[in-house]
């Protein structure tokens, strides 16, 4: 997994609320067995219009919007469990999402790629959106040491969550399944301690 | 001595904690870890890379669902994509050892559905599985949630998953059902309250005499759709309807084990007085037959409501979610013209969802611009469909039987609502183009679904019980 530890970065903002994993990358591109590639279909029925044409009228085809973050409406990632989803977001050049509310198994996948959710209140989420709107070359600073986003050339600025041990894995670029696979000797223990019944 | 008063949640989880991370998540360890051919192979691939196998292959149950065709299953797959997602997994399973129900065995099926048909889903259990879904399982009384894959490498690994210990929530229905109101309804009720983010961080516990009076298979649907209000899962404590559903199927205990398990599952209910984070009381005389008009699972209605107008400018999603749909808020859905009826996914593809279907279709016949298209939820549903004579009710009302899969849930195979068309469907999303591209969902029980493609619009299944 690639560390994570600051980010200046524009954003991309898309305000709408309860985006599900649907939108992010619908079912039918969910085929491949591999984890790359999964970018070029991300948000596929919101970018494209039938036929594979752009769709001009959405965000990410507006030209002079680019960016390594997404800002989005609260209750972002909801619906379907699927990691093609964070893949997705990481393979497009995300590294960062921003939102008022994340929904829960997308917010541990993100985690699990490398791809920080950064949660801020309504009122921060609202603001960063009306100075993205005026002004395209916003850019926020996100320190995952110090937990703190801030809105660049401007006093706004918000501290966010974020588990210790998530983060100490974000910023080694160390992943669960090491960790786990350490703990071996403790799950065997476990096991041999558990009572018939409750298998 | 006081003892500690404890929900059945925390007493499920507490009793699964191998490690605990100072200011982190606890190290959770999974009794029964189901595997498809979607979510997995990415955990494999991972799992080659470091050179490490299963740890417990015989704790694992793999099967094909999401990606495989509902017509011809003995031919090869024709998509070549699907048909090497679906090798992949037979690989995999053969390579690690792990039991396959795949495509032609007679367990095959939507994993949510053979789990508990099985007697593999039981109570006081932990359950994971690569699909969000399987909160389904909690039906009987267990932890089940779905995961990543990234998740799905760590059970396939080491038998435990790193989590965080979510909030408990109760939600309480007391009462009795009106006529036509089934379990369907009720989790459609219920998430049009809490909305699809009110359960997240929560794991919910339901009960309540409406909840007890419900058979397994209803309870299934209701903790099946636990997800749509943003929880991780749903449980409802088990009792005599859960033992008498699990005794004597293929992987139930038996003989004096049976015996000892049985006295075990007695004890798993929340203790009297066991606080909850949250606990939220329903009436069920209070519920009608539900539909949705929106595009998230929380946009649902009664069936003689009307939908909610768009308020101003700031209504962006319930804006979008209208103009998607093509409806108009202030008007009713009842009366809608249907083009497509849906009768499967691990939401209601159940043998006594089929009954319920057959029951009100005998003797009718679909309206002739409806295509209505019914997935049997497992190769054992299907099969004792076909015993009870199900399959001939259905085809003489001009519903199409097929074979068993996720189909158009969530229209990764062929099996599409196509763009603009509505569908009455008993699925579980209706989000943007989850039956296809452009596809109108609307979310219903299998009562209004079929009453729907007999009258061939939006219906109220109450006049059609008269």
């Amino acid at each position: 997994m690639e560390k994570f530890k600051t980010l200046k970065s524009t954003c991309i903002p898309l305000p709408l609320q309860d985006i599900d994993t649907d939108q992010i990358i619908p079912a039918r591109f969910l085929k491949a067995t591999t984890r790359e590639g999964f970018g070029d279909n991300l948000f596929r029925d919101w970018r494209y219009k039938e036929n594979d044409h752009l769709n001009p009228d959405f965000i990410l085809n507006q030209p002079g919007i680019t960016g390594d973050v997404l800002v989005a409406g609260e209750n972002f990632g909801c619906g379907s469990s699927r990691e093609h989803a964070a893949w997705a977001l990481f393979d497009f050049g995300f590294k960062v999402v921003i939102s008022s509310f994340f929904a829960d198994i997308f917010k541990n996948n993100a985690l699990n790629n490398g791809l920080l959710p950064v949660q801020v209140s309504n009122e921060f989420l609202n603001l960063l959106f009306e100075k993205i709107q005026a002004d395209p070359s916003t850019e926020v600073n996100v320190s995952l040491e110090d937990q703190e986003i801030s809105i660049a050339g401007t006093d706004f600025k918000e501290s966010f969550e974020i588990n210790p041990y998530k983060k100490y894995c974000l910023v080694q670029g160390y992943d669960d399944i090491d960790f786990l696979i350490s703990k071996k000797e403790e799950i065997k223990e476990f096991e041999d301690n558990r009572l018939e019944v409750a298998r | 001595m006081l003892m500690e008063v404890k929900t059945l949640f925390d007493k499920i989880w507490d009793n699964h904690v191998v490690h605990q991370i100072e200011n982190g998540p606890n190290v959770l360890y999974i009794d029964k870890h189901f595997i498809h051919e979607v979510t997995s192979p990415q955990a494999f691939a991972g799992l080659k890379e470091r050179g490490i196998g299963v740890y417990r292959p015989e704790q694992t149950v793999a099967t094909a669902d999401h990606n495989v065709p509902t017509q011809d299953q003995h031919l090869p797959i024709k998509d070549a994509l699907s048909r090497h997602q679906v090798d992949t997994l037979i690989k995999n399973c053969d390579e690690f050892g792990v039991e396959l129900y795949g495509l032609g065995h007679p367990y095959q099926g939507i994993v949510h559905v053979i789990g508990p048909e099985l007697g593999i889903t039981q109570p006081g259990m932990t359950i994971v599985c690569g699909d969000s879904h399987t909160s389904t399982h909690g039906a009987f009384g267990n932890i089940a949630f779905g995961i990543g894959t990234s998740e799905v490498e760590q059970v396939l690994a080491t038998q435990c998953v790193l989590q965080r210990k979510p909030k408990t929530m109760k939600i309480q229905i007391d009462g009795v059902l009106n006529k036509g109101v089934v379990s369907k309804d009720i989790i459609l009720y219920v998430i049009s309250k809490l909305s699809t983010s009110g359960g997240t961080g929560y794991f919910i516990e339901f009960c309540g005499s409406a909840i007890e009076g419900l058979s397994m298979e209803a309870r299934m649907t209701i903790c099946n759709m636990s997800i749509e209000m943003g929880a991780r899962g749903g449980l409802i404590a088990p009792d005599d309807t859960t033992f008498n559903y699990i005794k004597d199927r293929e992987f139930a205990p038996k003989g004096e084990l049976w015996e000892r398990k049985l006295a075990y599952w007695k004890t798993l209910k929340s203790d009297k007085g066991a606080s909850f984070d949250k606990e939220i009381h329903f009436k069920a005389e209070d519920i009608e037959p539900m539909i949705t008009y929106g595009t998230n699972p929380g946009m649902g209605i009664g069936v003689s409501e009307t939908i909610p107008a768009v308020n101003g400018q700031s209504d962006v999603t319930l804006k979008k979610a209208l103009e998607y749909m093509d409806l108009t808020g202030g008007s009713q859905l009842l009366g809608k013209k249907v083009d497509y009826v849906f009768i499967g996914s691990c939401t209601n593809s159940r043998i006594e969802d089929l009954r319920m279907v057959a029951d009100l279709v005998k003797g009718k016949k679909k309206a002739e611009h409806v295509n209505a298209m019914i997935i049997p939820g497992s190769k054992q549903v299907e099969k004792q469909a076909v015993t009870e004579g199900i399959d001939k009710v259905l085809a003489e009302a001009g519903f199409e039987l097929r074979q068993p899969g996720c189909s158009a849930c969530l229209g990764m195979n062929e099996d599409k609502v196509p763009k603009g068309k509505y569908c009455v469907s008993t699925s579980n999303r209706n989000f943007e183009g989850r039956q296809g591209p452009g596809a109108r969902t609307m979310l219903a029980s299998p009562l209004t679904a079929a009453a729907s493609a007999i009258t061939g619009h939006v219906t109220d299944v109450r006049e059609m019980l008269n």
